[in-house]
C-alpha cells in the first residue's frame, strides 16, 4: 500500500522552485492512485478525468506555497479529495437529487449470519463480483466512501486521513467503521444469493 | 442463535481488532468470545474479507493510456503559459 509514501526532499525543492520536469515525475507517480480514486468517488470516468486534471492543475499553482512540514502525498489527497467531493455537492445540486442513502440498519437482521469466505477463489475475482464491490461502494456516503478508499484502499493512516479530510481522528474512525460494516452487509447480501447457488449445483 | 445482532456492540472492537489497534486486555477478551460465538467469528471474517476484496480489486493499478496523455497535454498549456524566463 502507498500509507506513508515519502518523497526526497530534495525532489520535494526542485517541485517548490517550479521544476516541471520533476512535476512530471510527480504526476506520473501519483496519477494513477488519484485517477483511481476518482472513479471510486465519482462512478464515472469523465468525472474522475477531470477531477484529476483538476487536481494536478491546482496542485502546480499551489506548489510555490507548498510547507515543506508537512507531506506532499496528504497534501496532493487533500487538493485530490476537495475536488472529489465539490464535484459530488455541485452534481447534487444541479440534479436535485439525494446522494446520501437512508443508513440502512443492519441488513442481516432477522437473517441469518452466512459465512462466505469459504466460497471459491473464482467466485471473489470475477467481473460479477467487481461490479457488485461498486454498487456496494457507491451505496455509501460520500464522506463513509472517502474515508474507506484513503484508509483501506489506499492505505493511509488514520491520522494522514484525517489530515486530508480535515476532520478529527475519532471521526475517521467512526466513519470506517460505519463503512466497513455496511460493505460487509451489502456483500453478505450477494454472496448469500451464490452460495445458495452453489448448494445447488453440488 | 435466536437472537441475532446481539454482538451489535463489538463491530467498533472488530474494526480496531483488524487494525490492530485494540488494547490488549480488550483484545484478550475479544479473542475470548470469538472463541464461544460463532456469529461474531464470521462477522469478523467477513468483515475482512470485503476489506480484502476491495485492495484486491484496486491492485493493479494503471492510468489508461489516453487519460494520461490528456492529463500531460492539459498540463502542457499550463506549462507553456506559465513559463518561467529562460526556460
Ligand atoms: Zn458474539
Amino acid at each position: 500500500m502507498s500509507a506513508a509514501r515519502q518523497f526526497p526532499s530534495e525532489f520535494v525543492d526542485r517541485l517548490i522552485a517550479g521544476d516541471w520536469q520533476a512535476f512530471n515525475e510527480l504526476v506520473d507517480q501519483t496519477s494513477a492512485g488519484i485517477y483511481g480514486l476518482g472513479l471510486r468517488m465519482l462512478g464515472n470516468a469523465q468525472d474522475a478525468e477531470d477531477m484529476l486534471q483538476e487536481t494536478f492543475l491546482k496542485a502546480h499553482n499551489a506548489l510555490r506555497g507548498f510547507e515543506k512540514r508537512s507531506s506532499l502525498y496528504t497534501w496532493l489527497y487533500r487538493i485530490a479529495t476537495n475536488e472529489a467531493l465539490m464535484m459530488l455537492r455541485r452534481r447534487k445540486s444541479e440534479f436535485h437529487f439525494d446522494s446520501e442513502p437512508v443508513t440502512q440498519e443492519e441488513a442481516e437482521n432477522g437473517e441469518e449470519v452466512v459465512d462466505w469466505c469459504c466460497l471459491p477463489e473464482k467466485e471473489f475475482i470475477s467481473e460479477e463480483t467487481r461490479s457488485e464491490l461498486t454498487r456496494a461502494a457507491v451505496k455509501l456516503s460520500n464522506a463513509m466512501r472517502m474515508v474507506f478508499l484513503l484508509r483501506d484502499v489506499r492505505g493511509f493512516s488514520t491520522r494522514e486521513t484525517a489530515e486530508i479530510l480535515q476532520v478529527n481522528e475519532e471521526v475517521v474512525k467512526t466513519r470506517l467503521v460505519r463503512a466497513r460494516v455496511k460493505l460487509r452487509d451489502e456483500l453478505s447480501g450477494y454472496f448469500r444469493e451464490r452460495l445458495q447457488g452453489q448448494g445447488n449445483n453440488g | 442463535m435466536g437472537k441475532r445482532g446481539h454482538c451489535k456492540e463489538h463491530l467498533r472492537q472488530f474494526s480496531d481488532y483488524i487494525d490492530g489497534e485494540l488494547a490488549p486486555d480488550i483484545c484478550a477478551q475479544l479473542e475470548a468470545h470469538l472463541q464461544e460465538c460463532r456469529d461474531c467469528q464470521v462477522v469478523m471474517n467477513t468483515l475482512q474479507k470485503t476489506i480484502d476484496l476491495y485492495q484486491v480489486a484496486e491492485g493493479e493499478e494503471t492510468l489508461p493510456e489516453g487519460v494520461r496523455s490528456r492529463l500531460f497535454a492539459r498540463l502542457q498549456i499550463a506549462q507553456s503559459t506559465g513559463k518561467k524566463p529562460g526556460e
